[in-house]
């Protein structure tokens, strides 16, 4: 019901209008029922009590004048009564007689108040009173009315009380049609108010629905889509404001297009204008290197430290030129099915004269038989190159094992190292660019300080996760995990990050 | 070969004055002929004038561009062609290969592996072994005379797409890993850029396959690599 209620704008003002001007019309027909009834008894009162004293007067003159002189005030009292049955229409009397009580034809008795009966009998006068006139025919239902009393005297003095019966019959009826009226007139004005208020909502919500709709596709990405402008209201300046709004976005992105371009450009061609003197340099260096054992011994060792600090130039170049190609977005995946373990075991070996120049044992185990995954072989390489090396770099001569497995949705691969490692709150930093565990520790391996911000960038090009873990004194451990398929999430990885041989651990728990 | 001592030509294109001048101090020192060519508009006709063993063409020029000319000599030779490219990783490498160069070196390369790409392509052209036949799918492979025929008709390959096809036949049962093949066919001892084999076995089965959608020749083994179509009579 909430639900629906705040579904629908028109919807909402629709109830609303609805319901306040019914609320509203019912208001107002009461009070103009309440006045007309007011004014309707009030007329019919005044009528009333004109037509009773002329009518008393009458009946007055009558019970004096002298032909009624020798009649039986008896007699004469029925003779006004019948003379008042034959205004019936109008009025009916009821005369306290010296015998009995003469009613006209109709009604009983019991519609003259008995207030109105104590008030004519103790005082002089005529006395006007509300009341409801009973009928003698019980089918008919009593009907409001005025009673009028005052009292006849007779030749001799004595008083015989007079009520004059005003039903409002006629009032009634023309009431019942006002209220029927009233009625009529408030139902088909609000059912006409709901239709005009449904009429102007939807004016007003047609526009705006247009808007988001146009807001939507904007946002989807069509920045061509525009609005139409429809005169000069608050909703053609809507119109307005979202077309210029859409207009600055399309201008906005195109600018940043064409910046990203330009970087790329850049890029592109930085590296192309540096490589080739550095090419040129390089083949120089190297012949002169080469050549090195004819040098004097001074000019040898220049040409050694020239050939060096080339190779070292030349991968630094290499990183800041891929890092800076994942800045302008301009890395793309070559993806094909690879198994992952293949390229682990080809990077070992290619690692393994490096590990035994330094010392390090190299292990590798392959766990789980399925390991291919939809990878850039190149980028897999570069990653494992990367924590391989990286791993003989900080391994202090202790072992170094690589462990690749699978699982259904992913294949994961952990380089671990009993060397130095790192604190624990590193873990996430060792992958930013230029970042050392210690700023004044000296480096003697070489390397950009960007292999491990490289590797980051290759994994979430991948959609996989690269995790670090490692504490200082017991190692590191590093694990890339890459999805089967780029298109599906990782949730889990086959192979935990942090390693299970850690003793410092299993004495922990 | 072209020059009466024995050495093989080789047709350097770059634009850079220096770079190239050093390329020719260390080919020569290698025991190469080289000839230079300084733009890409003049590649062409320096080609045909000089018709060298192995062209060196770097993929930014002035005036007609590397893939362009790579093309164009290509429309009219087998002659082997190794790109100098200073980006590796972008698609430019991938549109040279597709128009037919045989390997790249990216900038900035050491001497000793430009000249050992130079050695293998130049080996590999001249390549004579043994005299038999060979069948692969529906085709016939005469190794002596470096010529594939389907039925009565010979296909035209460039030597390195007849490498490529000899290595697989020569071993029909066999499925070869895309690195397997770089050793084999294109002699990289470890790990390389395996666009290379992919962006020539395209080529290689635009050639010679009937349906290139539906290869029988060269087939793809899914994650591992290829394999050589079953022979039929």
């Amino acid at each position: 019901m909430r639900r629906l209620w705040w579904r629908s704008l028109p919807l909402r003002v629709l109830i609303s209008t609805l319901g306040l001007s019914m609320l509203l019309m019912v208001l107002a027909g009461v009070v103009l029922l309440q006045q007309a009834t007011a004014g309707v008894v009030a007329a019919k009162k005044s009528a009333s009590l004109n037509e009773a004293a002329g009518v008393y007067a009458f009946m007055q003159a009558q019970l004096r004048s002298p032909e009624n002189r020798g009649v039986a005030v008896h007699e004469a009292l029925n003779r006004l009564a019948d003379l008042a049955d034959a205004q019936a229409a109008q009025y009916r009397v009821v005369i306290e007689g010296p015998t009995s009580r003469l009613v006209s034809t109709g009604i009983r008795s019991e519609s003259v108040p008995t207030d109105l009966v104590e008030r004519v009998e103790s005082s002089e006068g005529m006395f006007v009173t509300p009341t409801q006139v009973v009928f003698t025919d019980p089918g008919v239902a009593p009907e409001p009315g005025w009673a009028i009393g005052s009292a006849l005297v007779g030749a001799t003095g004595e008083r015989y009380p007079v009520y004059y019966i005003f039903p409002m019959t006629t009032e009634t009826q023309t009431l019942r049609v006002l209220q029927g009226a009233v009625a009529g007139t408030g139902v088909a004005l609000a059912a006409a108010l709901a239709l005009v208020a449904y009429l102007v909502t939807h004016q007003v919500v047609r526009p705006v629905r247009r808007a988001s709709q146009t807001a939507l596709r904007l946002a989807s990405g069509e920045l061509g889509e525009r609005m139409a402008v429809r005169g000069t209201d608050d909703l053609a300046s809507l119109a307005k404001s979202m077309n210029r709004m859409a207009a600055q976005l399309q201008q906005r992105i195109r600018e940043l297009e064409t910046l990203s371009t330009l970087q790329q450009r850049f890029v592109s061609d930085v590296s192309h204008e540096l490589r080739t003197p550095l090419t040129t340099i390089r083949m120089a260096s190297d012949m002169i290197h080469d050549s090195r054992y004819a040098l004097d011994p001074l000019t040898a060792r220049s040409a050694e430290l020239m050939h060096s600090e080339i190779e070292r130039f030349d991968a630094m170049l290499a990183d800041l030129l891929e890092i800076s190609r994942f800045d302008a977005g301009a890395a793309v995946l070559t993806l094909e099915d690879m198994d992952v373990a293949a390229l682990v075991e080809s990077e070992v070996a290619a690692a393994r004269a490096m590990a035994e120049a330094a010392g390090v044992p190299l292990s590798l185990q392959r766990r789980g038989r399925d390991t291919t995954a939809m990878v850039d072989s190149r980028r897999i390489r570069r990653i494992l190159r990367n924590l391989i090396t990286n791993a003989i770099e900080h391994a202090e001569g202790r072992p170094v094992d690589v462990v690749v497995a699978a699982d259904e949705h992913a294949v994961a691969v952990t380089v671990r190292d009993h060397g130095v490692g790192f604190e624990a709150e590193h873990a996430a930093r060792v992958f930013d660019r230029f970042w050392r565990a210690d700023p004044s520790r000296t480096r003697i391996v070489g390397g950009s300080g960007l292999g491990l911000a490289i590797s980051m960038e290759d994994a979430r090009l991948h959609r996989g996760w690269l995790t670090a873990w490692g504490r200082p004194g017991r190692g590191a451990q590093f694990r890339l995990t890459v999805p089967r398929d780029p298109e599906h999430d990782l949730s889990a990885s086959p192979l935990p990050v942090i390693p299970l041989d850690d003793d410092q651990l299993e004495v922990g728990r | 070969m072209s020059d009466p001592r024995g050495k093989a030509r080789i047709l350097v294109v770059d634009d850079d004055a220096a770079l190239s001048e050093m390329l020719q101090i260390v080919l020569r020192q290698e025991g190469f002929d080289t000839v230079r060519c300084s733009t890409g508009d003049a590649a062409v006709a320096e080609f045909r004038q000089a018709r060298p063993d192995l062209v060196l063409l770097d993929l930014m020029l002035p005036g007609r561009d590397g893939v362009a000319v790579c093309r164009d000599i290509r429309a009219e030779s087998g002659v082997p062609i190794v790109m100098l490219t200073a980006k590796s990783d972008t698609a430019d490498v991938v549109a040279g290969l597709e128009a037919g160069a045989d390997d790249y070196v990216a900038k900035p390369f050491k001497a000793k592996e430009l000249v050992a790409r130079i050695r293998t392509r130049l080996r590999r052209s001249q390549e004579e072994s043994g005299a038999d036949t060979l069948t692969i799918g529906d085709l016939t492979i005469s190794v002596s005379s470096h010529a594939v025929r389907r039925g009565g008709m010979q296909l035209s390959l460039t030597p390195l797409e007849f490498d490529l096809l000899l290595a697989l036949a020569k071993r029909p049962s066999h499925v070869f890993t895309r690195e397997a093949l770089l050793d084999e066919v294109w002699g990289y001892r470890n790990s390389a850029d395996t666009r290379l084999v992919n962006v020539h076995v395209q080529r290689l089965r635009s050639k010679v396959e009937k349906d290139p959608e539906h290869p029988e020749i060269v087939v793809t083994v899914r994650g591992i690599g290829y394999r050589a179509g079953e022979p039929r009579a």
